[in-house]
């Protein structure tokens, strides 16, 4: 076990873990993170992503003792009330069926539009398509991003 | 604080009682709220089979209207499109309605559980009745307090309105007054023309929650002392466990005990990650303990079964044999399908504290009261001292019908006495059982020399299904001389279930083969599915259980919606479908892109009656489409001496964003009362999809998944 200070949503959390834990698990068990998701634990499926210093990041692989003093964004950091304009674009396109791997989803493209405020629609593809949605919801994923993207300032 | 309105009529469905708080508690039950206009009069009624809701309406004092939402919630949006009925005849305020999941309660509730697409149709009048009851009181109590009659008062958004004098009076006002009414022994219902909110586009109640990361899921649950459990099962299914080695990985950082049960062992500890790496480090011996079959046994048995000569027979019109000897031409096809595992996102897990004389439990199942039962038989603790909270689910598609699970948790609590929650890794999901079976059709057709059908046979040998056919839907009933039969194997792998059961793949098998035989006709693919359905109407052969002018209309709307036949540069597939009540077609379309088919469009009509939630229903048919192109294309469990040989997204494929093709979806607006919509999209596509990846390349698809046949095969 090792003491861990992390930097997530500009507050300081500390954590004592094992060093092989992935960021994934210290976010849900130890820090009461919960809005990133399990999906597969192997980088497939898209639903633990957070951002690392802005990069959209696979958390369920990412040992915590390489997160360092590194910025984390999760879910809950995004906004505390839903007027990231990802979300509120998620909202109005009303994307989610079961709703799981929107996190993931919605970190993802949040990643996307700070880089590329104007995405073309092949770039929201390649962008999001390592992020699974078991119910099927990509069209309106897409729709959703190009929302939000007219939504960015 | 709660009393039961004692009214003359003896109609006792409404319960009324003011709450400390000030305001209304109106409790209903669904189903006798129903009856009460028609036999139900001593209140102890029970519809046939014993379907029933019961679920509470308040309404508080500032104007705040609680819809308990006793429904599992798996993404089906039956928490949005509950309240929606309700409030639709209650004329609230939809801004000002609170949803609430309710608990398992089999006082309050009846039927608390999702699956087979049938909420919204058993519910419909239940939860109108429900509504416009609420909204009489209301009315009443206006009346009384503004000495007019009620007929001169009307309702919007939460008020009471007297139009001539201007006066307003809103729900949160009355509310207190209206429970001390006596309940109406009928009410009216709203005339389809006046909805405000059914069949508009209504948003997730719980998109806020959803969308900033508030804890919904199972896997979000955690508690005071709780630890977690996962489990290693068998890795083979026909194997049992032998000995298993627990000394060393219960010497594992975090772990608190390790234990074995029914051929399991759980590790218990105090973290996930801690848990998963002592899981990783069993070691265990198993032994033989039944058949260890793999795809290829499946294969062989499948060409046993097809030719098994005492098969059961479901059903028999007209001679069939003689229609086969007259025929012109016959047609005779084999289709088949592999194992798929259901995969929603969020894996299998479960909350369970067995205490000394309760259990507390918590999670996501389709089927809360089976979990209790289970429960209960585990414990020995009766059903009355077991609590189960529902959580959002994280997916389903028939997974969480099967308690085993819930079983798991609760053993595990048991043998630790402590909180536990119990996870499954996606490792677990994909090998750890319940399955689609896979299955093997034999269809056969006879034409006469005009290319009329007049000859149809079909054997469906399935895997611990029992009757893999379904025997009464199109083109039974258009067609004289018939024989539809099936065989079972049974199988030692586990399986369920799968979103539209049977027909998920069933209906891929006959919407191609009636192409097939189409094509062999000389007909175009619409009109011949339009002349049998036409033949059906006019002379009925034995018993029709679907509506023919349905089936016809949503043809016609997908054909004329599609262009069917109009245009050029795509190629055109059709398909239609009737499930759980509804009907749907689809024409899928495929261009050729260096000589390879590439899906580019799926138009889909569908009638499923009044349409409730339009954005929940367009996603549902959206959402049933991609999942049977994905499906219809990647899926694929292979089996190895019993051992599953995909286990996670890396060799088992889930279809992707840039793989989905347009899809162009409509509806129906017949305002017939509506039928469900989880299923009914998703069994035609496979078929839209395969007819015109036959038209554009003349490679026709009979097994899936398709990645592995031609025009497919080595393509990525």
């Amino acid at each position: 076990m090792a003491q861990y200070k992390l930097q997530i949503n500009g507050r300081t959390y500390q954590a004592d873990v094992e060093p092989d834990t992935p960021l994934l698990w210290v976010l849900r068990d130890n820090l009461g993170l919960v809005g990133t998701k399990y999906g597969c634990g192997i980088a497939q499926c898209g639903a633990c992503t957070v951002h690392i210093n802005g990069e959209a990041t696979r958390s369920c692989v990412l040992p915590v003792s390489a997160v360092a003093a590194s910025k984390i964004t999760t879910v809950e950091g995004l906004s505390e009330k839903g007027t990231h304009p990802v979300q509120v674009a998620w909202d109005e396109v009303d994307v989610a069926q079961c709703g799981y791997c929107q996190a993931g989803q919605m970190m993802t493209a949040a990643a996307l539009l700070k880089k590329n405020p104007k995405p073309s629609a092949a770039e929201i593809d390649a962008a999001m398509n390592g992020n699974i949605c078991r119910c099927g919801t990509y069209h309106r994923i897409r729709e959703a991003v190009k929302l939000a993207s007219t939504k960015m300032s | 604080m709660s009393s039961t309105i004692n009214n003359n009529s003896r109609r006792n469905f409404l319960k009324v009682g003011a709450f400390a708080g000030g305001g209304l508690l109106l409790g209903f039950n669904w189903s006798t709220a129903e009856a009460a206009g028609t036999a139900v009069l001593n209140g102890t009624s029970v519809a046939a089979g014993g379907v029933e809701f019961n679920s509470y309406l308040s309404i508080a004092a500032d104007g705040v209207i609680t819809i308990l939402s006793p429904n599992p919630e798996i993404g089906q949006n039956i928490k949005t499109s509950f309240p929606m009925i309700v409030a639709e005849e209650l004329d609230a305020d939809w801004s000002k309605i609170k949803v609430v999941q309710a608990a398992l309660d089999n006082k309050k509730f009846e039927r608390q559980l999702t699956g087979g697409s049938g909420a919204v149709p058993h519910s419909w009048k239940r939860l109108r009745n429900a509504g416009a009851t609420a909204r009489h009181l209301l009315v009443e109590a206006a009346a009384n307090r503004l000495k007019v009659p009620a007929s001169s008062l009307t309702t919007d958004k939460g008020m009471v309105i007297h139009a001539a004098s201007g006066k307003k009076i809103s729900y949160g006002d009355l509310a207190v007054d209206a429970s001390k009414l006596p309940a109406p022994a009928e009410v009216k219902l709203k005339d389809r023309k006046d909805f405000k909110l059914i069949g508009k586009a209504v948003r997730n109640v719980d998109n806020k929650e959803i969308l900033t990361g508030k804890p919904l899921y199972g896997l979000d649950v955690y508690r005071e002392g709780m630890l977690i459990a996962m489990i290693q099962r068998p890795k083979a299914f026909g194997l049992k466990l032998k000995s298993v080695d627990t000394a060393a990985v219960k010497a594992m950082p975090g772990i608190v005990d390790v234990v074995t049960f029914n051929n399991n062992v759980a590790v218990v500890g105090k973290s996930t990650w801690q848990v998963k790496k002592a899981k990783d480090a069993l070691k265990i011996e198993y032994e033989k303990d039944g058949n260890l079959e793999s795809t290829s046994d499946h294969d062989r048995i499948f060409q046993e079964l097809l030719n098994k000569p005492d098969a059961t027979v479901r059903r028999k019109d007209g001679d069939v044999e003689a229609a086969f000897k007259n025929a012109a031409k016959v047609i005779k096809s084999e289709y088949q399908c592999p194992f798929l595992p259901h995969s929603p996102l969020e894996p299998m897990n479960f909350f369970a504290h067995v205490k000394e004389d309760s259990v507390e439990l918590i999670g996501p199942t389709q089927t809360p009261d089976q979990a209790r039962n289970a429960a209960s038989k585990i414990t020995g603790i009766p059903a009355e001292k077991i609590t189960l909270e529902l959580t959002r689910m994280g997916g389903a598609f028939g997974r969480r019908l099967m308690a085993d699970f819930v079983s798991e948790a609760v053993e595990v609590s048991k043998l630790v006495k402590a909180p536990v929650k119990l996870m499954w890794t996606r490792e677990d999901d994909l090998t750890g059982g319940y399955y689609r079976p896979a299955v093997r059709y034999r269809f056969e057709a006879a034409l006469d020399t005009k290319g009329n059908l007049i000859g149809y046979k079909l054997r469906g040998v399935g895997m611990n299904t029992g009757n893999s056919t379904r025997e009464n839907n199109f083109p039974s009933g258009a067609v004289d001389n018939l024989l539809i039969d099936s065989v079972e194997h049974k199988s030692p792998i586990s399986t369920a279930p799968w979103r539209a059961p049977i027909t998920n793949f069933l209906a891929f098998a006959e919407q191609s083969f009636l192409d097939e035989v189409a094509q062999a006709a000389g007909k175009d693919p619409v009109q011949f599915r339009l002349e049998l359905l036409d033949k059906a109407k006019k002379a009925p052969v034995g018993d029709i259980k679907y509506d023919i002018d349905r089936m016809k209309g949503v043809i016609n709307l997908a054909a004329e919606k599609a262009g069917w036949g109009k245009k050029k540069g795509v190629y055109q597939g059709f398909s239609v479908y009737f499930s759980h009540a509804s009907y749907v077609a689809q024409v899928g379309e495929v261009a050729l892109v260096k000589g390879k088919p590439v899906l580019k469009k799926v138009y889909a009509a569908g009638d499923c009656g009044q349409v409730v939630n339009l954005s929940g229903a367009r996603q549902q048919v959206m959402g049933g489409i991609v999942d049977g192109i994905g499906h219809a294309m990647f899926g694929n469990l292979t089996f190895k001496e019993g051992a599953p040989q995909q286990n996670n997204f890396h060799n088992y494929r889930l279809i992707r964003l840039t793989e989905v093709p347009e899809v162009e979806v409509h509806f129906v607006d017949n305002g017939i009362d509506p039928t469900g919509l989880g299923e009914p999209a998703l069994p035609p596509t496979g078929a839209a999809v395969a007819n015109a990846i036959f038209k554009a390349t003349k490679k026709r698809l009979r097994n899936q998944p398709f990645i592995e046949q031609e025009p497919f095969k080595g393509v990525s």
